[in-house]
């Protein structure tokens, strides 16, 4: 009998610590404590070339991030990429001339957008649209402007 | 001609033998229901499966944690990236050797024994002799076993996976210098619960129920004798071994794309 009762307790211990550890992997080792933050509200930015952004990448303001890319889409009138920023409801200031760029961390790093602040009186509302915004830079084009430079520099010569 | 009869006689037995592997789940599948008013059955097999398994898992989870950040940060130091070192130990824990590396430990420790256990219960007319007294074997001695299997794999998975994370903190943060607030942020930051860790649970019980399958089979369809037995434990870890290797690629391919 005593030694069922050990076993009881052993058994018990180990599926304790099994799903301590699958809690741990949960809470600090993966981006669950972000996730469930539907709570923020939405606003339009429209690009001519979105590059590498994908949803769920940060927006960020003064390189604090205040929101993330809910909903990419595109719309077939206007030839424009239509991204949809769901920012946190604590940010309620965003002045309405505010510009929305796509850059890249680091060098290799994964694309993100980054507002810059305007001096409106005014705050954006939920579903507003920039009026200005930056396209992410394209290396391709980025190599033929050079090389249509050098090419243009070094005939006239 | 004697080698074209003998050519399609292991054929036909390797057929025959895939088919009776596959008849036994479904009886196994069967008799789950009748695990449920014989729960002390389930935690003595649980013990014996899972908590008599953790020590080497652990220490394994470990030292396999360690050697990722080791020869993680000698090869990322090189871009410039070793901030990075937390993302690479995690992302290949979680997704990969967590629950590979636990499946094969788990099929050379805990398959081999149910697998001995069974032939020998086999041998000893144990198992004809409760056919005797009307109890069944399959769901006397082998579904407790199956489902203990099934259950703690995704545990001891966890537990590898999570010790791993330690002890690549400890080699990356404590004895190569990476920054430890860069180190969980980054990890925070990629690893998604989703597709990365409810992914890896997913493997881990694909693989329990399979290498516990293969034991439980290999030990019920032994050959009575102790060499018979003998083949059925090295039959066990191989081919669990193999078969968990080949789910991996398989389930890899479904889930991360």
């Amino acid at each position: 009998m005593f030694q069922n009762k050990n076993v009881e307790i052993l058994v018990g211990i180990f599926v304790a610590a099994g799903l301590g550890a699958l809690f741990v992997l949960a809470m600090k080792v993966s981006n669950l404590s972000e996730l469930g933050d539907d709570k923020g509200y939405p606003l339009i930015a429209r690009f001519d070339n979105i590059g590498g952004l994908k949803t769920r990448a940060a927006v960020t303001m003064a390189g604090v991030r205040i929101g993330r890319v809910d909903k990419i889409a595109f719309d077939d009138t206007t030839f424009e990429a239509v991204v949809t920023l769901k920012i946190d409801d604590q940010y309620k200031q965003i002045p309405k001339d505010t510009t929305a760029s796509i850059f890249t961390s680091g060098l290799l790093g994964e694309q993100y957008v980054s507002l810059e602040a305007g001096g409106s009186m005014d705050n954006m509302k939920p579903n507003d649209q920039f009026k200005i915004t930056q396209s992410a830079l394209v290396l391709e084009k980025m190599i033929g402007q050079f090389l249509f430079k050098a090419a243009g520099g070094g005939g006239s010569q | 001609m004697g080698w074209l009869r003998s050519l399609g006689r292991s054929g036909i037995s390797f057929f025959e033998r895939l088919g009776r592997g596959h008849l036994f789940l479904l009886s196994i599948i069967a008799g789950l229901p009748s695990l449920l008013p014989r729960g002390r059955l389930l935690v003595q097999q649980m013990h014996s499966v899972g908590v008599l398994s953790l020590l080497i898992i652990v220490v394994a989870g470990l030292f396999v944690g360690m050697v990722l950040g080791l020869q993680g940060y000698n090869t990322l130091v090189d871009f410039g990236a070793e901030e990075s070192l937390g993302v690479m130990v995690a992302l290949s824990l979680v997704r990969e050797l967590g629950p590979v590396v636990t499946a094969l430990l788990f099929a050379g420790r805990a398959g081999s024994a149910l697998a001995a256990e069974i032939g020998l219960m086999k041998a000893t007319e144990q198992l004809s002799g409760m056919e005797m007294m009307a109890v069944d074997p399959v769901k006397r001695v082998v579904v407790p076993r199956f489902v203990a299997g099934m259950l703690s794999m995704p545990l001891l998975a966890a537990i590898f996976s999570a010790v791993g994370v330690m002890g690549g903190y400890f080699v990356g943060v404590g004895l190569l210098g990476v920054d430890s607030g860069a180190f969980w942020s980054q990890i925070q930051a990629r690893v998604d619960f989703y597709d990365d860790i409810v992914n890896g649970v997913i493997k881990s019980v694909a693989f329990g129920i399979v290498v516990t399958w293969i034991a439980v089979f290999e030990g019920y369809d032994a050959v009575p004798t102790s060499e018979g037995v003998a083949r059925a434990t090295t039959h066990t870890v191989v081919h669990a071994s193999l078969a968990v290797l080949g789910l991996d690629f398989v389930l890899t391919a479904l889930m991360f794309d």
